[in-house]
């Protein structure tokens, strides 16, 4: 279990959303957002209370691009590559976080600090283009203010992305 | 709150009937403004109010539509017009509340010019000083009424539909409204609404059921991220006419998890809608009970497709399965279910009130009432517009949203998403309707309008839609997956400059087999970002390969 989650958290989730119909994906997202992730100790548990073969429950996992298996780190970058952002240089802006992070999307940086993802579309289209740091939204983002951000991540929202 | 009952809807006056003395201030509060900075914003007007001993409340409220000037505020003094103040910054809204608060006249810099009255009129067409006219029925409260208060949906006739519905109508009779209102789906496909209520209704179960699709998959389109932000009560509204009509008990909004003021604002309108007797148990009073829940996605762009979006609801991997049996007959935990978008369900309530002739009097042919689309791309003013079916491509493009940002010409507008195509622009003249768009070889789709200019390469956008589907394909049937990668990778090969002359053929010998053979819409629809680029631009195309001379 990580240290920053207890095996309560998992109960609480679980009792919430057992005998739910159609639930499984809901308590996952609960433990991701509680843990940024969804370890697999905390899956496993899940599964036992929630009556869900471990089988399922990764099938479910691996299949929708919103979870993560891994820890993230301390600041989710996610660029946004929605087709609005695409043309107004989100591929530049990418290969630019990359370049300063030194990982590649889907990466965590090896302090754990940042962790560098490509997400579809926020549906923020009109601002394009768009990053957001954890669960913060930057707007008509350039290289300059990328950087700037990388430099000096929101924490107040952490976790989310 | 009190449990409200037909007699409380029916009494309750109109906003436009209360008369205030003190100015209002309104900060559009959605994603976008948020973005932009509109919380700064609020917190300078409210403390500047505070400062000159004023009590005024500033109000937030959801998106106006004019994207790329937020943060917007919106000012109305007390006997006068409203006035849009637009990319406002923190110091210019000190600068703006001292005024108010001083009895002054407003300043005259950072005014949006000539729409601050956009969002006001609902269902009336309203001028952009002397262009195309805007037409607001779905976002007739985006950017007017406080998303997170039901008072101020009330006060603008919220509910109302919901109660005449249920005091005096019988689902055949709303059936019978939707028929002539002549409403079709607005997810992108434009099914015809009535049918499918209808269809849903006959079919046997032990319960009927009702799906919101909130799932907003395609890149570069937010029209409904804007409306479940901006107007919840809205859609929540339509939603349980739908329950009524087709007898469900339970309904199940399907939200993208990427969107989370939107999940936010739907729980709180359902918390409210409770409180309020609307939801539940003897809605109103009667002796209709409807029950919702929330369920997330948690990005699968094929969770669109309807037998996908089921599967996902019920909590499993999103993979399409054949139809028939749709979801009509056969949809979740195999009972007749209604899936509807959220436009659609966002109409409901005005063609109840206001009936369905009034509906399919707005539009051309057989596409009626109006569509919002998401503009965006190298377009000056990107942002939400809705228009009467049947405005042209370039009134849209050129007449409310400015025309090209950069200079360059427009040289295609793409609708439709993944699934749909380019337009080039020499058929900008074409007028917005399901079957124009779908005679050049695009589609309506869901809302997603993206200009291109002369600096955008054809051949890498075709690339990067494909690459997308292909991304996005659940792997279920061959010729998505196989065919979606074996394209990619002719394209690949183009675009680095080694492609020979066959290719080109086998792209579209490739693309009539997914049309034809895939399982579901993801797979059918891939090659079409594809093969209309084609259609308009192949010498782009032809220009990349190695033996460019022919």
């Amino acid at each position: 279990m990580s240290p920053t989650g207890t095996e309560d958290d998992v109960a609480a989730i679980a009792k919430r959303w057992k005998n739910k119909r159609g639930s499984l994906i809901m308590a996952l997202h609960g433990l991701q957002d509680r843990y940024g992730y969804v370890p697999r100790e905390a899956a496993m548990s899940l599964g036992e209370q929630m009556d869900v073969p471990l089988a399922r429950i990764y099938e479910v996992l691996t299949f929708y691009n919103y979870f993560r298996l891994k820890s993230p780190g301390k600041h989710v970058v996610s660029v946004c590559m929605g087709t609005a952002c695409y043309l107004k240089g989100a591929p530049q802006l990418l290969s630019r976080a990359s370049e300063e992070l030194g990982i590649k999307p889907g990466e965590t940086t090896a302090d754990g600090e940042f962790h560098l993802q490509v997400v579809r579309c926020v549906g923020c289209c009109g601002l394009a283009p768009v990053v957001t740091v954890n669960a913060k939204l930057l707007a008509k983002v350039t290289g300059e203010s990328l950087e700037a951000h990388l430099l000096t991540p929101t924490t107040a929202e952490d976790g989310k992305a | 709150m009190a449990r409200l009952t037909v007699a409380d809807l029916e009494a309750r006056a109109p906003a436009e009937a209360q008369v205030s003395d003190q100015p209002k201030i309104k900060v559009g509060m959605s994603t976008c403004g948020m973005a932009a900075g509109a919380e700064p914003v609020f917190v300078a007007l409210e403390a500047e109010l505070r400062r000159r001993s004023v009590e005024w409340r500033v109000a937030r409220t959801g998106c106006a539509g004019m994207c790329s000037m937020e943060p917007l505020v919106e000012v109305t003094l007390p006997g006068q017009p409203a006035v849009m103040f637009g990319d406002v910054t923190p110091e210019f809204a000190r600068h703006l509340a001292a005024a108010c608060a001083a009895g002054k006249p407003l300043p005259v810099e950072k005014r949006v010019p000539g729409i601050a009255d956009l969002a006001r009129i609902a269902g009336e067409p309203v001028a952009t000083e002397g262009g195309p006219r805007q037409y607001r029925i779905v976002m007739r409260n985006c950017g007017v009424i406080d998303p997170e208060e039901i008072d101020e949906y009330l006060d603008r006739g919220g509910y109302k539909a919901l109660a005449r519905v249920l005091s005096t109508m019988t689902p055949e009779q709303v059936i019978e409204e939707l028929k002539v209102s002549g409403l079709r789906g607005r997810g992108g496909a434009g099914f015809p609404a009535w049918l499918k209520w209808s269809l849903t209704r006959e079919s046997a179960g032990e319960e009927h059921l009702i799906v919101c699709n909130g799932d907003e998959g395609d890149p570069g389109a937010y029209m409904d991220r804007s409306v479940l932000e901006g107007d919840p009560h809205a859609v929540l509204e339509g939603m349980i006419i739908g329950g009524y009509v087709i007898g469900a008990k339970s309904g199940f909004f399907y939200i993208r998890a990427e969107y989370p003021l939107a999940i936010q604002r739907i729980e709180k309108a359902l918390r409210q809608a409770r409180a309020s007797g609307l939801l539940g148990n003897n809605i109103l009073g009667t002796d209709f009970s409807f029950n919702v829940e929330i369920r997330l996605g948690a990005g699968a762009f094929v969770c669109g497709e309807e037998t996908a979006l089921i599967a996902s609801v019920e909590g499993k991997r999103g993979t399409p399965s054949p139809r028939p049996p749709y979801p009509s007959v056969k949809g979740l935990w195999g009972q007749p279910t209604m899936i509807n978008n959220v436009e659609s369900l966002a109409n409901l309530t005005q063609i109840v009130l206001r009936g369905g002739e009034w509906f399919s009097g707005i539009g051309m042919g057989k596409s009626t009432g109006t569509k919002v689309f998401a503009v965006t791309g190298k377009v000056k003013h990107a942002g939400l517009v809705e228009i009467p079916m049947g405005m042209t491509l370039r009134e849209v493009v050129e007449g409310i949203c400015g025309g090209s940002a950069s200079g360059s010409p427009i040289k295609a507008v793409q609708t439709g998403g993944p699934s749909g195509g380019l337009i080039p622009a020499r058929e900008l003249d074409t007028p917005i309707t399901y079957e124009h768009l779908q005679k050049l070889g695009s589609y309506m789709g869901s809302g997603g309008m993206i200009v291109m200019d002369e600096t955008d390469d054809l051949v890498e956008l075709s690339r990067f839609y494909l690459g997308f589907c292909v991304d996005e394909s659940c792997g279920k049937c061959a010729p998505c997956r196989i065919g979606g990668t074996q394209m990619l990778r002719l394209l690949d090969r183009i675009a680095a400059g080694k492609g020979n002359e066959g290719d080109i053929a086998t792209i579209r010998r490739l693309a009539h087999a997914m049309q034809k053979a895939s399982l579901c819409g993801l797979g059918q629809g891939a090659p079409n970002p594809v093969l209309s680029a084609l259609r308009y631009f192949e010498p782009e195309f032809r220009g990349r390969l190695t033996s460019s001379g022919n």
